[in-house]
């Protein structure tokens, strides 16, 4: 009797069912708990990329602007060189102009001051526009001229215009020449075209950022051209048809490795091997994309293996199975059907390159060169190295370029990493 | 691994073989000036050095390449040592041409340059840097002695009893505690690290000129002139000072969120930021254009840059650069030098070293 009702009881404390209700609300408690923390960190990750995103933009979209001046150049015989005029006083013939636009400016120290609110680039603008278009002499030209950085920070609100002389870099004399500027509608922002065709410069509102650019560029085809070829030779050998024994276990841990070892290691590698025995040129994209294809080569070797992997052994099987020797397995089967994932791969290893400084530092990229790089063997500087040397610049107005030059090197970053993206979608198989 | 050294090397092989044909393409135009060329000419300027020397050099340049039809040198920041460095490696294209100094070059440096065949090297003085230590605006401006300064940032400081030689760990947590005249406020001063050429001449110019200002440190000095660099040039490493790295603009931007800091850099900086930064008076005089000019505030130094002069005339340009920077349109009085924050020298001294830029009158070791 006693021992019956108690297996009554257990059994009826024991019901699958009612262990299950006992337990649902800690455990739904314990998904939604599960939920949020995963809700929660993404909400996390996703406010600090706004808020470097946005204090990036807030940052650099002035950059995107520059302030001209228009100043009437009164051409008078003489003033050109007739037999070379590249050879003309440019530089006088700005200050001529802008002495006439204020008569009343004479003093030296003035005039100094009167000079700097013009870029020195303004002669250039000035040789390239006679240059191009010869004008005669009496007839007046009428020029959009850069503005001096100072006078930029000013229009753009950098620089308060309502604090004690002594706390901004331009003086009241400076303000009012100005103010008759702006009365005269002769200055105003417009797009800065500078910035994305020219070259570095030690002035803010010459430097732009497509010596860079193109800098970049051949560094980057550079490591394109051999770590691709070499990446996918190395990953289909080791896959397909290395044997497995220990000195390709050794040959994998150590590529495993590589893909984890500092960028500046490579730099110094190429400082020793390339520069110092091979006697390549220094700072040229030839030897950097040499030594930045070392630190994506095992990227690629590591994601093009791992797209093999991902072919079913079924497709090589039934290759195999209708007469196909391995390579035409290989050639013809396996590696198209591996191929988007090994561009993937290359893709992004192609955009960590991309924002790589510290190898570059050793073979001398991180360099100040002004004229726009056009070959493998010239002198040249990439995107992520000429941030760098901007966010150093003392020149107030080298923040907003900074922040610009970021934007456009993230610009790139997006690109690439959409293009892996929806090469994978495109070409995906499922099996 | 080594399977995949190997491939690469060839590759290198290669694509060097390549490199010259494309080369000569491209100076074709100059080979006419170059004929001597040393071995497979290098058509532009190349510069390593200092980085304080960087923003003048690279003006320079950037007016060379615009006004004259040589191509615009390519400037290197690497630092004083690691400029004299690759400049004493040897003459050839391979090596710099240029390398810039915010010191003197070291005895040791001009022996291992003539060693390795750079046998003339020839200095020039560009004019002078101020390093300033800055508060930011929202605070009152700081003003020192050397002594002060001392006091407050040596890792050994004499016995504040007055027992004469003896030293004890710096005991200073506030300024107030250096000298009663000073604000309390705990002692917190950004700098560069001890590979920036700054530091080795902040350390030079305040910090052991007033561990001098101690009868019987100076007096060690003659005996045991180690010893006394040793307990001079040792910055304390409690975290009173702050290393900042070398990026002079970050040290500015920390100094404007925290008014009690004070920080050390070039003068450049403080000139392009005063808005935002005030410099502390040191002996009396706060650091001015004219005040570094005269000589009057003490914590300035020369900036030099040193060329070889084996080749002038085989790498296009030289003669002319050398030409552009000691024209009194850039290092002058009114140059544009002076409006990114150089100090010219006086006249005598800008003729004295134009007249060594057109000789090529190269220095003797020995006198160093």
């Amino acid at each position: 009797m006693n021992n019956s009702s108690t297996m009554n009881g257990s059994r009826k404390a024991g019901r699958t069912i009612d262990i299950v209700n006992r337990g649902l609300k800690s455990r739904y408690r314990k998904e939604k708990r599960f939920r949020l923390y995963g809700i929660l960190s993404i909400v996390a990750s996703a406010a600090f990329l706004a808020f470097l995103l946005t204090s990036i933009v807030m940052n650099g979209y002035s950059a995107f602007l520059q302030t001209y001046i228009k100043l009437d150049v009164p051409i008078e015989a003489g003033m050109i060189d007739e037999s070379n005029p590249k050879r003309s006083n440019f530089q006088g013939i700005i200050k001529s102009a802008i002495r006439e636009y204020y008569p009343d400016v004479t003093e030296r120290r003035e005039k100094r001051e009167l000079y700097s609110l013009f870029s020195s680039g303004a002669a250039y603008q000035l040789r390239n526009n006679v240059l191009d278009n010869p004008p005669e002499a009496g007839t007046t030209l009428s020029l959009w001229v850069l503005a001096d950085d100072d006078v930029d920070m000013l229009m753009k609100g950098h620089m308060k215009r309502d604090v004690p002389e002594s706390e901004r870099r331009l003086n009241d004399r400076q303000l009012r020449w100005i103010e008759k500027l702006e009365n005269d509608g002769r200055i105003e922002k417009r797009f800065n075209t500078t910035f994305f065709t020219s070259g570095d410069s030690r002035e803010p509102e010459l430097a732009g950022i497509w010596g860079a650019v193109r800098g970049s560029f051949y560094t980057m085809l550079v490591t394109l051209a051999l770590s691709f070829p070499i990446g996918i030779a190395a990953a289909v050998y080791l896959e397909e048809f290395a044997p497995k024994n220990l000195a390709t276990d050794f040959i994998e841990v150590n590529i495993n490795n590589l893909a984890a070892v500092p960028s500046i290691v490579f730099g110094l590698l190429g400082l020793a091997v390339f520069l110092n025995f091979f006697g390549m040129p220094r700072s040229t994209p030839l030897v950097g994309g040499i030594v930045l294809m070392l630190m994506t080569l095992p990227t690629i070797i590591i994601a093009s293996r791992a797209a093999l992997k991902a072919v079913p052994p079924s497709i090589r099987e039934a290759a195999l199975g209708v007469g196909s020797s391995k390579l035409q397995v290989v050639s013809s089967h396996v590696l198209p059907l591996a191929l988007p994932g090994m561009l993937t791969g290359t893709i992004i290893g192609m955009a960590q390159a991309l924002g790589e400084t510290a190898p570059l530092l050793m073979i001398g990229m991180v360099a100040f060169i002004v004229d726009v790089p056009g070959g493998f063997t010239d002198p040249a500087a990439v995107m992520p190295v000429q941030i760098y040397l901007w966010a150093d610049s003392p020149e107030r107005a080298f923040v907003e370029k900074t922040s610009a030059a970021i934007m456009v090197l993230l610009g790139f970053l997006i690109a690439m990493n959409a293009l892996a993206v929806v090469m994978r979608k495109k070409f995906e198989r499922r099996w | 691994m080594l399977m995949l050294a190997g491939a690469l090397s060839v590759i290198g092989c290669g694509q060097k073989a390549e490199q010259p044909a494309a080369k000569g393409e491209k100076a074709a135009g100059e080979v006419e000036q170059t004929e001597e060329a040393i071995e497979s000419a290098r058509d532009y300027i190349s510069i390593v050095g200092s980085s304080t020397v960087y923003p003048f050099a690279t003006v320079v340049a950037e007016q060379f390449g615009k006004t004259t039809d040589f191509k615009t040198p390519k400037i290197e920041s690497t630092g004083s040592g690691g400029g004299f460095k690759l400049f004493a490696a040897g003459v050839g294209v391979e090596h710099p041409d240029i390398t810039n100094a915010s010191r003197r070059i070291k005895k040791s440096e001009c022996e291992m340059s003539a060693e390795n065949g750079v046998t003339e090297v020839v200095e020039l003085k560009i004019g002078y840097d101020g390093i300033v230590m800055a508060n930011s605006k929202k605070a009152e401006p700081f003003k020192l002695t050397r002594k002060e300064i001392y006091l407050a940032l040596a890792k050994e400081v004499p016995d504040p009893s007055g027992e004469e030689g003896k030293l004890v760990p710096n005991p200073y947590k506030t300024w107030k505690e250096v000298n009663p005249e000073l604000p309390e406020t705990k002692i917190e001063v950004l700098g560069p690290p001890p590979t920036s050429g700054t530091r080795d001449a902040f350390v030079e110019l305040a910090m052991e000129a007033g561990a001098k200002e101690f009868a019987w440190l100076k007096a060690l000095r003659k005996e045991d002139k180690k010893k006394f660099k040793g307990i001079a040039h040792t910055v304390r490493e409690d975290g009173a000072y702050v290393e900042a790295g070398e990026n002079d603009n970050l040290i500015v931007q920390k100094l404007d969120a925290n008014p009690d800091a004070l920080g050390i850099f070039g003068f450049s900086f403080l000139d392009q930021n005063t808005d935002k930064m005030q410099g502390a008076f040191v002996d009396g005089v706060q650091p001015a254009f004219s005040a570094i000019a005269d000589g009057s505030y003490p914590l300035s130094r020369p900036l030099f840059f040193y060329v070889k002069k084996a080749h002038v005339g085989t790498i296009p340009g030289m003669a002319e650069y050398l030409e552009e920077f000691t024209s009194e349109k850039a290092w002058g009085d009114e140059g544009y030098l002076t409006e990114k924050g150089l100090i010219p020298m006086p006249e005598e001294e800008r003729e004295k070293y134009a007249s060594i830029a057109k000789n090529l009158t190269p220095i003797v070791c020995d006198e160093l």
